[in-house]
């Protein structure tokens, strides 16, 4: 079947099985690979993108679910001038990545708590950023959500 | 001391032998230098010309194999390393930046070629032999050289903790020293003036006294001509400006906006999408499939049988997991259907209670010396899984005669001979594409690299590009584990409260003696290894064994410590030789965690020191215990001698992510079998440790001691699981001795 919905901005129409979820759509469709597969049952994260601004895990999320909504993913963050989300400048200035696959879902996550509760607190942190890193990455995704909003670190040292 | 076998001692028998003194070897993609032992040279002449020709182009030359400077000024450095997010790549990068005194901002480094100019293609050949149950290439090379090889590779690739210490000090900084006197000797020349007058920054050469200076780019070419100097001094490291410095790595701006390109981004046109499942018993062979329910599935075209496994390709992933998902292949169990995790540890047992272990190490009598009655403790841990965060995916393409491969492996040489092994190509019909790797950690090794067998028996029979993608469930049931290991300790603790003897009696797939570094000074000390192996692969997880002996032998220290009635600190320190740099790190460690402060109720706290990969490791974590039984880190102190740090926050956040990883194990990781198979099938069961979970403060701390450089990427991992399961024992006086935490908190 054919599904017309928003990503990044653009409509596109989607040639998909009802059925098949989202990601498969945005990676092998429309060629935007910043979306990660990772898990396949919505556990880790890697996929997560927004769904009329909520994030989603886009491996398990039926195409057919997002007929005619907007869906953003880690491409379509940027400003339309090109430069980066202040989370995406806060996380090179935190050196958050290390292998770096997660980063998309964890960035998308990041963004969508931010913009539901502006200054997000740890314990917000803690419930909202529940995508896995196998790096080990977690205390400077949270230093960076915190230096993205305006907010000092909460670890004294921790994350350099 | 105790005996402690180390790898430099190990080196000199293969150093005599005719045809293996090379400067450098390398294993598909990865550097083994001399370290000391090989005879240095910059320049093996054949690898440098083939190196010239695969990597400058017009207005470019080439040096000493490793780097090239274009007529632009530009700096391309080749890295024999995959930097698989520990930073290693920009270190390197700094190491040789810093010698030829560079400007970094026309710094590039990319991933060398999978081709023999950069590596030893012969020995890569009986290594991977050696690896895959196919010796006969190996050319008399004798097994203990195999051996520190095998040894060597799980080092360097995990964390790259060799990258920096051996190819960085070893080839890079010395690279970049000589082109640097290449290059100054053709400014001499052609300025007219004598060397001595010469200085370098930025990528010029500069004359002060005329005030005139020579870029770089316009000397490469004269430059490249000239013999280099095998042996140039190093600068003083007072005078670094990149070392040692906090420099953004490469690698990371590409990884925060999606352009980044791993493996599984990897797409050219016509191309299918291949999905994939191997017996689910190690072991077995597909016995028979009903192909009819998958080809039923709208997209999947072909269903492939292989002697082991059974995939299906289809137009895209979606199409492919369903279509396998439809079918139910059977597969015998090769005789391995009797293996269990409780069968494996049964076997551990009475391999232990027999005593006749397959090696030893130590010193004195140690029968004699533990008395009638020692302290006894028995642990034991599980298999765990790398579960880096991007499964296996592969892209290969077969036409007009060649195979090419695309994707992420630690050894993209092994990966391509291995491909050409199976192909039966030519070696030079075959090339490998190194792209970014998602994480690995050990697993993309060549232990266990089934999947480039497995995509190139399927290319070979396509007519289009085929990416094969390892499902989760297959990433986690295919595995190749830390080994599922047991451990009985035994010590005769003194009235004057001093350990008199210690024993550690372990049993797993093969000795851990490579990687347990002793660190006590106690008079007699007995390591004994009984070895058993299941189905299972041995693998090589971050850190390797340094993981399961670190819990042993620290978290019975705390036990003895204990049993005489004497503070853990205070007990370690009892038993390290004065002004050692471990007794150094023991007490940096208490003293900045403010070890002897009060805590709240419930909260406990431990101390754990571990020596890996030259590093020494001291963790003091305080932690408690959940309402649900889980154990809660509120805080981590961490004191790191690594002898010098090449980036320090490159280095921080391999502690940070070792000691999480190590965390992440001890509470929740567990592998287990039953009837030869894998249990576990996706993170909804192999529960990795999340945001959530972990401290808001870990101070970090390093020691530049200055001893001799030790890697980063591992050894946050050991001293992690100990510190947990000693402040747990501080909170709550119930000692862990098994893990995960996890299973014993069902329990």
């Amino acid at each position: 079947m054919t599904i017309s919905t928003t990503v990044n901005g653009k409509t596109v129409t989607l040639n998909a099985e009802p059925d098949s979820p989202l990601l498969w759509a945005i990676r092998e469709e429309l060629g935007l690979t910043g979306t990660k597969f990772g898990c396949g049952i919505a556990a880790c994260g890697a996929c997560t993108v927004h769904v009329n601004g909520e994030p989603a895990r886009s491996c398990s999320l039926p195409v057919s679910e997002v007929a005619g909504k907007s869906i953003t993913t880690i491409e379509g963050i940027k400003g339309a001038d090109g430069t980066l989300h202040a989370v995406q400048k806060a996380w090179i200035a935190a050196q958050v990545p290390q292998c770096g696959y997660c980063q998309s879902g964890q960035i998308m996550a990041a963004v969508a708590l931010i913009q539901k509760t502006g200054k997000p607190t740890d314990d917000q942190i803690d419930e909202a950023m529940t995508n896995i890193c196998r790096c080990g990455t977690y205390p400077r995704i949270r230093k960076a959500i915190h230096a993205a909003t305006g907010q000092a670190a909460t670890a004294v040292e921790g994350a350099a | 001391m105790a005996d402690n076998p180390t790898l430099e001692m190990e080196q000199p028998a293969p150093a005599k032998r005719k045809g293996v003194k090379r400067r450098a070897f390398l294993i598909g993609g990865v550097a083994i230098v001399g370290a000391g032992l090989f005879g240095i040279s910059i320049a093996d002449s054949n690898a440098v010309k083939s190196a010239a020709k695969l990597t400058a182009g017009k207005g470019e030359h080439s040096f000493a194999t490793w780097l090239k400077i274009a007529e632009d000024n530009v700096i391309t450095i080749y890295s024999p390393h995959t930097d698989i997010g520990q930073g290693s790549n920009t270190g390197l990068a700094q190491m040789l930046a810093e010698e030829l005194d560079a400007n970094w901002d026309l710094v590039k480094l990319v991933s060398a070629p999978a081709e023999s100019a950069f590596a030893n293609t012969g020995l890569g050949r009986g290594f991977l032999g050696e690896m895959s149950g196919q010796p006969g290439i190996i050319n008399g090379i004798p097994q203990s050289f195999l051996s520190f090889l095998a040894r060597q590779m799980n080092l360097q690739i995990t964390g790259g903790s060799t990258a920096l210490r051996f190819t960085g000090q070893v080839t890079f900084q010395k690279v970049g020293a000589a082109t640097r006197l290449a290059l100054i000797e053709t400014a001499a020349k052609r300025l007219g003036v004598p060397a001595s007058e010469l200085t370098t920054q930025d990528s010029h050469v500069i004359h002060a006294k005329s005030s005139r200076s020579l870029p770089y780019g316009k000397l490469a070419a004269e430059a490249a001509t000239l013999s280099l100097d095998n042996d140039p001094k190093l600068k003083d490291p007072k005078n670094y400006r990149l070392m040692r410095q906090s420099i953004p790595r490469l690698d990371i701006p590409a990884k925060v906006d999606g352009t980044a390109q791993y493996g599984m981004d990897f797409a050219v046109p016509d191309m299918r999408v291949a999905t994939i499942m191997a017996a689910p018993v190690r072991g077995g062979k597909l016995t028979s499939v009903d192909e009819g329910p998958a080809l039923a599935v709208k997209g999947v075209e072909k269903v492939i049988k292989l002697d082991d496994a059974v995939a299906v390709v289809a137009k895209g992933y979606w199409a492919a997991i369903t279509g396998l998902r439809a079918m139910t292949p059977q597969f015998s169990d090769g005789g391995n259907g009797g293996f269990s995790t409780a069968s494996i540890f049964k076997a551990y047992d009475d391999l232990i209670a027999k005593g006749e272990p397959a090696g030893e190490a130590g010193e004195g009598d140690v029968k004699a010396a533990l008395g009638a009655k020692p302290v006894e403790a028995k642990y034991q841990v599980p298999f765990l899984h790398h579960a880096m965060m991007e499964p296996f995916a592969l892209t290969a393409h077969f036409k007009d005669g060649k195979l090419d491969i695309w994707g992420g492996m630690q050894d993209p040489l092994a990966s391509k001979m291995m491909a050409v092994d199976v192909s039966g190509l030519d070696s030079d019909k075959v090339t490998f594409h190194p792209m970014l790797i998602g994480g690995s950690f050990g697993r993309r090794l060549p232990m266990y690299m089934e999947v480039v067998s497995q995509v190139t028996k399927l290319a070979m029979q396509l007519p289009y590009p085929v990416k094969l993608i390892w499902s989760r469930e297959e990433e986690i049931a295919q595995g190749a584990y830390r080994p599922q290991s047991a451990a009985l300790l035994k010590a005769n603790v003194t009235a004057d409260k001093r350990i008199a003897a210690y024993s550690n009696d372990y049993a797993q797939t093969e000795s851990a003696e490579a990687e347990t570094t002793f660190i006590y000074n106690l008079p007699v000390v007995a390591r004994r290894n009984y070895e058993h192996k299941s189905n299972q692969i041995t693998g090589a997880w971050r850190s390797v064994n340094s993981t399961q002996q670190g819990f042993y032998n620290e978290s019975f220290m705390d036990e003895l410590a204990h049993a005489a009635g004497v503070d853990p600190v205070e007990f370690r320190r009892n038993h390290l030789k004065a002004d050692s740099r471990h007794l150094r790190v023991l007490d940096e460690c208490a003293r900045l965690a403010n070890w002897k402060a009060p805590l709240p109720e419930g909260v406990g706290r431990g101390i754990a020191i571990v020596e890996s990969f030259k590093t020494i490791v001291a963790h003091v974590i305080e932690a408690s215990v959940k309402e649900d039984g889980m154990p809660k880190v509120h805080k981590i102190t961490t004191v790191v001698d690594a002898g010098s740090i090449v980036n320090p926050d490159a280095a921080k956040a391999q502690i940070e992510g070792g000691t999480i990883m190590g965390l992440s194990s001890a509470i929740g990781e567990a592998i287990t079998l039953e009837k030869g198979a894998v249990q576990q099938s996706n993170f909804s069961d192999y529960p990795l440790l999340k945001l959530a979970d972990t401290p808001l403060v870990h101070d970090i701390h390093f020691i530049n001691s200055g001893a001799y450089m030790g890697g980063i990427g591992e050894p946050g991992v050991p001293p992690a699981a100990p510190a947990l399961a000693n402040a747990l024992f501080a909170a709550t006086g119930k000692r862990v001795r098994n893990l995960p935490i996890l299973t014993q908190a069902k329990a």
